[in-house]
């Protein structure tokens, strides 16, 4: 497993304590999971994602994420509808592995408030939670 | 000093039972056909199943080689946490399958199943004394299943007592098993931290506690290993507002004869034949989940109920609030024969002694091997002692590479990342039944591989490099489930 | 005592490696008020030629063959093991290894139960089968939790031709969480009525038994139709594998569980346990099912080996939200099962399930040629119910005098069926036990 030092946390994402990052593209949200969940759960084996169209609240559950060890449930970091769902991650769940951040995306959301982005944490706070996690 | 158990030697390959065969082959001998042929009707008749035809050599090969690529009690250590794995007594299995147990149909009249109902009997008290509770029931086929026959009638009660309650306490160190349990129930687990010394303290208890929580599971003497040396306490809060205590029994092997669970404030307690009363392990069961409780409660037992009445042993289902039942039957009366055969042979004495030295063999494992791995609780510890890979770490060793190495030494590995409060947790618990000798051949082995986690740590997280197979592949098991051929 | 290997040697040294002066220190942790005042009050230890003759002498009071012969199945058959079965099945690699976790050590156990799993699916004509679950009973009521996740909703349907005790388990094991259950009726011939199940408002499942506990074969393809009808799954359980020899397999007649009791295979009656909960289900519902999967895989070299898989449904992990709390099963006895499949194969288990069922036919024709009633005009495969003249009771009770069982009452759980008498024929009753058993009935 990785040392604090070794991981990716680009400075263009948002982070949520729970370990999802945000991305804002033209209006609407991209999610997945960061660098740090994904080396601690190890391969990825599964992801159960919701269906294009449902509407989950901010905080709520939208999905699970499973390696062989662990399972993971994953939290809505904003509100929304679910306007996209990444297809690529049922053949192929390592892509969240090998690529958190960008083959690996998990859904993308067109936010109730897009202001609520602003209130998830930077990098540095970020990386800050996790030292203290340690 | 001894060489260590693990060496190389040959081993046969064997394909799967479909790759073998030729059709019309016989493995069976057919019994002689003394009546006609009757028709069949289309709509309900068929080809029958895709089954390969082997000769009875090739059945007898077959799983020959299989069982050499397996490890049992049998062959060497096996120092499982929490799972008890001492020695199976041969005497148990053959009087267990006597012809008059092994062929009893369970619906037989009660006046020609009498010394099975009797044995039965015999082991509710058995079991009753042991535990100090004051009723049984043996109808739970495993731990588990006592552990939700435990939370069925937990329920009822509360139930009967006009308010059903929607929680239940479950210590950060419990079995998995526990919060799946009480789910199956409807009940919302709620967790307990234990303290730094590893325990439960009254006042996280205290805190959770209220009126709408059924209760608390515990475990005791618990996963780390520990007494809980705050039961009554802990009981005391839950009871005050009209809980109930669950114990989980499943290491009871350390305290047989030493502690009364009654009356340290158990309402309700489940036992697992296959750890503490040497039933055999059977490569993931038969095992059997006796349950025992305080009078109180015996009305709540699953039913049917043996009693004795004018000198016959019969089956009762007179019960009314009994939350009903969980196997067909009575359970899994072929491993409570071997318990029973188990208790008889070891007498008060010896069972007591039992416990004395399973845990005499692991404080000796844990003064021996504390220098060695990372020791999570330094503190005296009953059947069971927990470790952690923290100081392996540093040379990037896992407490899964190093358990993989075990296994070349000749050793089956201690349980590993159980319970979850120790990150990379090493659970071992030797039993009563290994000597000096091999505990000390044990701990050479895990000193030699804690200097090749320094020095060579490729032969750790390589390891198993001498077993039939590899490490195995299990990311590609999940992600691409074959599970049929 | 030769369990225990310490010597009063081992024991002084070992105490001063851990720094403590006696046994009874060890256990200075224990509070005081947690100690027994009393020693253990059970019997004293018996020596193993003692213990011999104690469980020989509770054992010779119990009627089974070959003294008894005993028409009774009900759950719980009686059928040949062969000798190669029983001595394979007691190699101690097997029988004293714990659960296979540790693959590389495992694979013994790992290859058999996936081999198990294989022929349960053909067996059946499922897709997936799990390793085992306890007995046909919980396996029923598993999958009818299964159902309810998968489906989200909250009704099932049960025929009450399933075995009664498993609808009893079933009850049980549903009535904490509040699920509803229907139970469907009979019609005359012996078969359940489905027509109930149109009022049924949103049902997860449509469970039924075939052959059902009266012996009937039930019309599987017909109710799955209905049941599919209405969105619901349709579980199908069995509690005599045997019958798939010959019988049309639940798999191709549109079930999506499949469950039932696997004793017959390889494991002897044992006053009802241990069992065997065979559980087969279509590959799609196979992240909800319950109970321990093997799958197939390679090793770091490439060679193929089984592991442990999916295990993130189970209580080990999941723990709450688990697909069941189920973790000691009964591997043994689908070991034993796996073994006695390999060993009938294909040939023979159509053969000895044609043996079974034609034994059962010849007892029926000569019943019915000694003048008594067989209510139930369906096909059977090798159970039945016949109807005894009023006051049989008595007779029965004289023929277990003889050392005959002859059949199992119906009235205890069909009330309106008194001296209705539910009769079991296997490979293990002869002509000549079947001739005396009507002469001496028809007396």
């Amino acid at each position: 497993m990785k040392e604090l030092d070794e991981l990716t946390l680009p400075d263009d994402l948002r982070y949520a304590e729970d370990h999802e990052w945000a991305r804002m593209e033209d209006n609407k949200v991209r999610v997945g999971i960061t660098d740090y969940a994904q080396d601690q759960l190890g391969d990825i084996v599964f992801i159960d994602l919701p269906k294009v169209g449902e509407a989950i609240e901010k905080g709520t559950r939208f999905g699970t994420v499973e390696s062989v060890k662990a399972v993971s449930e994953l939290f809505m970091p904003v509100g929304g509808e679910i306007l996209a769902v990444n297809g690529d991650l049922d053949g192929a769940p390592g892509l969240v592995n090998q690529s958190p951040y960008e083959g690996g995306w998990m859904i993308q959301v067109t936010p109730d408030n897009p202001q609520d982005l602003e209130k998830l944490m930077t990098h540095e706070a970020y990386l800050e939670m996790l030292k203290g996690l340690e | 000093m001894r060489e260590p158990p693990g060496t190389t030697g040959l081993i046969l390959n064997e394909p799967l039972l479909w790759e073998k065969g030729k059709k019309g082959r016989r493995g069976f001998s057919l019994p002689r056909r003394d009546v006609g042929f009757y028709p069949l009707d289309e709509e309900s008749f068929g080809e029958g199943p895709d089954f390969p035809d082997l000769s009875e050599m090739d059945v007898v090969r077959h799983y020959t080689r299989l069982s050499t690529w397996n490890f049992g009690v049998d062959t060497g250590m096996y120092p499982l946490g929490s799972c008890t794995m001492k020695y199976n007594p041969k005497v148990n299995e053959k009087l267990a399958n006597l012809p008059g147990f092994s062929g009893a149909h369970p619906l037989l009249p009660f006046h020609h199943c009498q010394g099975a109902l009797k044995l039965m009997f015999e082991l509710e008290r058995l079991l009753a004394e042991i535990t100090g509770m004051d009723a049984v029931s043996l109808q739970p086929a495993a731990g588990a299943q006592g552990e939700l026959t435990g939370m069925l009638l937990i329920h009822s009660y509360h139930k009967t007592k006009g308010r059903p309650r929607s929680k239940i306490l479950v210590p950060d160190t419990a079995h998995g098993t526990n919060p799946a349990s009480a789910a199956l129930c409807g009940y919302r687990p709620v967790a307990v931290k234990s303290n730094e010394a590893g325990v439960l303290s009254p006042e996280p208890v205290a805190q959770a506690m209220d009126e709408d929580t059924a209760g608390i599971m515990v475990t005791n003497p618990n996963t780390l290993g520990l007494f809980e040396e705050n039961i009554q306490e802990v009981s005391e809060i839950v009871h005050k507002k009209g809980g109930l205590v669950y114990c989980d029994g499943a290491n009871m092997n350390a305290v047989m004869g030493m502690v009364d669970m009654g009356e340290i404030g158990v309402d309700v307690l489940h036992l697992n034949l296959h750890k503490t009363f040497s039933t055999p392990h059977g490569g993931g069961g038969p095992g059997s989940g006796p349950l025992c409780v305080k009078d109180y409660l015996q009305r709540f037992l699953p039913v049917p109920r043996i009693l004795h009445e004018k000198s016959e042993y019969i089956l009762s289902e007179d019960f009314p609030e009994s939350v009903g039942k969980v196997h067909a039957f009575y359970g899994n009366f072929g491993v409570m024969a071997k318990a029973y055969c188990y208790i008889r042979s070891m007498g008060p004495e010896n069972l007591k002694k039992a416990s004395q030295l399973a845990v005499l063999n692991a404080n000796y494992i844990k003064e021996s091997l504390k220098g060695v791995f990372h020791l999570a609780y330094d503190r005296p510890c009953m059947h069971e002692c927990v470790f952690s890979d923290r100081t392996q770490r540093a040379f990037k060793v896992t407490t899964l590479d190093m358990a993989k190495r075990l296994m070349d030494y000749g050793f089956h590995p201690p349980t590993i990342y159980f319970p979850l409060v120790v990150s990379g947790a090493i659970m071992i618990e030797p039993t009563e039944t290994e000597s000096k000798e091999n505990l000390d051949l044990f701990i050479e082995a895990c000193k030699s591989i804690a200097k090749e986690a320094e020095e060579e740590p490729e032969l750790l997280r390589t390891a198993p490099r001498r077993s039939r197979t590899r490490r195995m592949d299990e990311t590609a098991a999940a992600r691409r489930p074959c599970l049929a051929g | 005592m030769r369990y225990l290997p310490h010597t009063e040697d081992d024991i002084s040294s070992m105490l001063q490696a851990v720094g403590t002066g006696s046994l009874d220190e060890l256990f200075s942790v224990v509070p005081e008020n947690c100690r027994r005042k009393k020693p253990l009050n059970l019997p004293e230890a018996v020596t193993e030629w003692e213990l011999n003759e104690l469980m020989q002498a509770l054992s010779s009071t119990v009627a089974s063959a070959p003294d008894y012969k005993v028409f009774m199945g009900a759950g719980s058959y009686e059928h040949y093991l062969p000798a190669s079965v029983n001595s394979l099945l007691g190699r101690s690699e097997f029988v004293t290894s714990y659960t296979p976790y540790q693959a590389e050590m495992s694979q013994g156990t790992l290859q058999a139960i996936y081999e198990y799993q294989t022929l349960v699916a053909r067996l059946l004509g499922m897709e997936v089968a799990n390793a085992s679950l306890y007995d046909g009973a919980s396996a029923l009521a598993e999958a009818l939790l299964m159902a309810i996740r998968v489906t989200g909703r909250k009704r099932v349907a049960v025929s009450c031709l399933v075995h009664p005790l498993y609808r009893r388990v079933v009850k049980t094991y549903l009535e904490p969480t509040g699920y509803e259950i229907m139970e469907l009726p009979r019609l005359k011939n012996g078969r359940t009525d489905l027509g109930p199940l149109a009022d049924l408002d949103g049902p997860a499942a449509l469970a039924v038994q075939s052959p059902n506990f009266f012996g009937c074969i039930e019309n599987l393809r017909l109710m799955g139709e209905k049941a599919h009808e209405r969105g619901a799954l349709f579980i199908t359980c069995f509690t005599e594998p045997l019958a798939y020899g010959i019988v049309k397999n639940p798999g191709s007649q549109g079930a999506d569980i499949a469950c039932g009791e696997g004793q017959s295979f390889g494991i002897p009656p044992s006053f009802g346990g241990p069992a065997l909960g065979m559980f087969a289900s279509m590959a799609k519902y196979v992240r909800n099912m319950p109970g321990r999967l093997v799958g197939q895989t390679l090793d770091m070299e490439g060679k193929r080996g089984f592991v442990l898989t999916l295990a993130t449904r189970e209580q080990h992990i999941r723990r709450e939200k688990a697909t069941s709390n189920i973790c000691t099963n009964n591997s043994l006895c689908a070991l034993g099962a796996a073994i006695y499949m390999a060993s009938l194969g294909g040939t023979g288990t159509r053969e000895l399930a044609r043996l079974n069922h034609d034994k059962a036919e010849y007892l029926k024709a000569e019943l019915k040629r000694a003048g008594f009633k067989l209510p139930f005009d369906c096909p059977t495969f090798h159970e039945f119910v016949v109807e005894f003249p009023a006051g049989f009771e008595l007779r029965h009770k004289e023929l277990l005098g003889k050392n005959i069982v002859a059949g199992l009452p119906l009235a205890p759980y069909y009330p309106e069926l008194c001296n209705h008498y539910l009769l079991c024929v296997t490979e293990t009753k002869s002509k000549e036990d079947m001739d005396v058993l009507v002469r001496e009935v028809a007396s």
